[in-house]
């Protein structure tokens, strides 16, 4: 009996070490540890696609000490609640870690889960970013920098050439681009498009793709003013946006598809609408990867409506539970650099926020060949030049994609009137954000 | 080798041992503990890491839905039972529950039922019997993410599989995510579409435990073959069929990856929630925006009270509907 007894403890005793263990060198191999040879480990996060492959071979060869893990983890909106959990839990996070544009801030607010790269030594790379881009990452008190810029958005026209030819419109680029210099010549000319009947297509994709560039050229705030107070009812830019762009569905110039559904993939394979505005990384990322080979070279590229404006771009940053925080800010350094934005941008079509890389041939002078030849660099560059910082406080991303855009959808689709719908996005964002 | 079951050892049967009444106490003491206490013993593991991995956790969520509780910052105030009262009037929460109780009835009713008739023809004796048993549990073995993908392509309200096939006959598409009925259907067709083959298979395996005499003297009595299914196999399979209800009603109540596929990944659940299940709406809340852990811990709570009460209430319904004899 004893001895059972005995049997039975040491059985249940092995049972907790060993998933103990279990679970402690899961959580080492989590944090980044000491490998063979005295190698570091460093464990880099990131979401989408930051086209860091290249980069990451060139950073390790020029630091043989140092072993960088690249995780991939999806898309933002599948990584961004791990993240925040593991920065709570203090463990789980990469040695960096990447963070979006749109929910930035919410870091900002609570910056003693990253080191301060200005400890660090990040303060002699100021001069190398835009000033707004240096300054979104900074504490309101000036004294901590979580993060270093990655990609901006930039933002042009993308558009159908061979549609634009079918209906007897201009279709060479630098025309297109002065047939729409503000957004009403954008849609008379998709009025004349639809008009000449000779296209089975929409116009735009969804009335809900005007919003973003709209709002980002017209407006220093978004749905959150300065104090981060939610403010998307007040701001009439906001308002002005959604009018626009569901009077155009009325008019029958959207293609009424919601965006990132498999509805929206098809509409790229079935080509069916015509223009779309678009960042930088939602070129070969994005249109080009969803169109498919069979519409190579019948994309094109214009000048966006309205001037310069920026969507989207990403930020790294080094959580505090880093064991390795001067390593990992040596990545991150890296990364950012000039060659690092150049490696990125060739990879995923990232476009550097990085002042000299913007200078730089490998950059200025690219062209796209799935957008038949158009000069990305010079396009893209430009309307960054033209770029005015804009607010947009910890939970823009999620008042926007979560309630905004699909409530403006819905109008689109007639399943509320616009009235309705515009009550119910603010009452719902009224209430995330109290 | 039967001889010598039962001899006695012939030491102790030769000579006791002056000490033999203590000892023989001793160990008669033991081996009452023994039978007692050793089978509590063997549980334990079991219940060791239930406490640890399961009790715990559930506990603890009791314990911070009494909080106001924000992730990121770290902000934690006592509310006290403030969660469960403002649960009591989100609206959102208790459109969530009616779309899971909807999709949970929708799902869960045919898809036993098909799953018993399915069971019931693969009972026969039949050519290639072994692989059409196998062949029903494959859905099953398909990861839910990609049945997802495939069916959220199917049901697409612009260019999917159904409603291309419903225009070449001239109907009108179906707005798949914007008609709340739709979306209940498409998501419960996912579910059915992977959960049938497997209750199949624990009703087959259940009826081929039923005596094949029954039957031979049911047919003697001319009872038809229809006959003999809902008066000898579903009353002798009625505790498995319970035990398919239950788990169900557990699964049907958690459900969150097919609408969440369905939706395009967003846990909103369509426009106007239409779809958006309690499990979605209890992640939009703890790990999305705000990061509301108390709020969170307070739904789980509430949800799991409600697979409780609807395990108990389907418990009652079906074993009264499905009478089993009477012993």
């Amino acid at each position: 009996m004893r001895r059972r007894l005995r049997i039975a403890a040491a059985a249940v005793l092995a049972a907790g070490v060993a998933l103990g263990s279990a679970g402690c060198s899961k959580k080492n191999d989590d944090e980044g540890s000491t490998g063979e040879g005295g190698q570091i480990k460093l464990v880099l996060q990131t979401f989408q696609n930051f086209g860091y492959d290249q980069a990451i071979k060139d950073f390790e060869a020029a630091h043989p000490n140092i072993k960088v893990e690249h995780q991939k983890m999806g898309e933002l909106r599948d990584f961004q609640p791990k993240l925040v959990q593991w920065l709570a839990a203090g463990s789980g996070a990469g040695d960096v870690v990447g963070l979006e544009e749109g929910v930035l801030f919410g870091y900002v607010q609570n910056p003693d889960k990253f080191a301060n790269l200005l400890d660090l030594g990040a303060g002699e790379l100021k001069a190398n970013f835009p000033e707004w881009k240096w300054n979104n990452a900074m504490t309101p008190d000036g004294k901590k920098l979580i993060a270093l810029g990655t990609d901006v958005g930039g933002l042009a026209m993308c558009y159908r050439k061979d549609m634009f030819e079918k209906a007897g419109l201009p279709t060479d680029r630098d025309e297109v681009s002065k047939r729409m210099t503000t957004w009403q010549d954008y849609i008379a000319l998709g009025k004349e498009f639809k008009a000449s009947g000779k296209v089975k297509a929409a116009w735009l994709d969804s009335a809900t793709s005007l919003m973003q560039p709209y709002v980002m050229q017209n407006s220093q705030t978004f749905f959150f003013d300065k104090d981060n107070k939610f403010i998307g009812d007040t701001n009439p830019v906001v308002k002005q946006t959604w009018d626009l762009g569901l009077q155009m569905a009325k008019d029958g110039l959207t293609a009424k598809t919601q965006r990132w559904s498999a509805d929206w993939d098809g509409a790229f394979k079935n080509s069916a609408f015509a223009t779309l505005p678009c960042p930088s990384w939602m070129t070969e990322g994005v249109i080009a990867q969803k169109s498919g080979p069979a519409n190579s070279g019948k994309w094109d590229i214009a000048n966006i409506p309205g001037g310069g404006g920026n969507w989207g771009g990403s930020y790294l940053a080094v959580p505090a539970q880093s064991k390795h925080p001067k390593e990992a800010y040596e990545l991150a350094k890296y990364l950012t650099s000039k060659e690092g934005h150049l490696a990125a941008f060739k990879e995923a079509g990232a476009m550097p926020s990085d002042i000299a890389a913007l200078d730089d041939p490998a950059f200025k002078d690219k062209t796209s060949e799935y957008f038949s030849g158009a000069p990305i660099g010079k396009i893209f560059g430009e309307s960054v030049k033209n770029m005015k910082p804009v607010f947009l406080g910890a939970k823009h991303q999620q008042v926007w994609e979560t309630i905004f855009e699909p409530q403006m959808q819905a109008a689109e689709r007639n399943r509320l009137s616009s009235d309705a719908a515009w009550k119910k996005a603010v009452d719902e964002a009224k209430k995330a954000t109290s | 080798m039967s001889s010598t079951v039962g001899a006695v050892p012939p030491t102790r049967a030769a000579s006791p041992p002056p000490s033999a009444p203590l000892h023989r106490r001793r160990s008669y003491r033991l081996g009452r503990w023994d039978l007692k206490y050793s089978p509590y013993l063997y549980v334990t593991p079991f219940f060791v890491l239930f406490g640890v991995f399961g009790l715990f956790p559930v506990l603890y969520t009791v314990y911070v839905s009494l909080f106001d509780y924000e992730l990121l910052s770290g902000t934690k105030e006592y509310a006290g039972l403030e969660n469960y009262r403002l649960l009591m009037q989100d609206a959102q929460f208790w459109n969530a529950a009616y779309n899971t109780l909807g999709i949970f009835l929708l799902s869960t009713v045919p898809q036993l039922i098909v799953a018993l008739m399915l069971a019931n023809l693969l009972n026969r004796q039949m050519r290639a019997r072994t692989l059409l048993r196998m062949g029903v549990v494959i859905p099953n073995i398909t990861s839910v993410a990609a049945v997802g993908i495939i069916f959220a392509l199917i049901f697409a309200d612009r260019y999917g599989l159904i409603n291309w096939l419903l225009g070449t006959v001239g109907f009108d598409p179906i707005a798949w995510r914007d008609n709340r009925f739709a979306s209940w259907f498409a998501i419960a067709f996912m579910v059915d579409w992977r959960w049938t083959g497997y209750n199949a298979l624990i009703y087959l395996g259940a009826m081929q435990a039923i005596p094949k005499d029954l039957y031979e003297s049911a047919s003697l009595d001319g009872a038809s073959t229809w006959r003999q299914f809902w008066t000898i196999t579903v009353p002798l399979i009625r505790p498995t069929i319970l035990f398919t209800v239950i788990i169900s009603t557990i699964g049907g109540f958690q459900i969150f990856t097919e609408p969440l596929m369905y939706g395009n990944g967003l846990v909103r659940g369509g426009v106007d929630h239409q779809f958006q299940t309690l499990a979605m709406y209890i992640y939009e809340k703890t790990f999305t925006g705000n990061s509301e852990y108390g709020y969170g811990a307070a739904m789980s709570w509430l949800l799991f009270m409600m697979i409780i009460i609807f395990a108990l209430i389907n418990f009652v319904l079906v074993r009264r509907s499905v009478k089993g004899d009477k012993k």
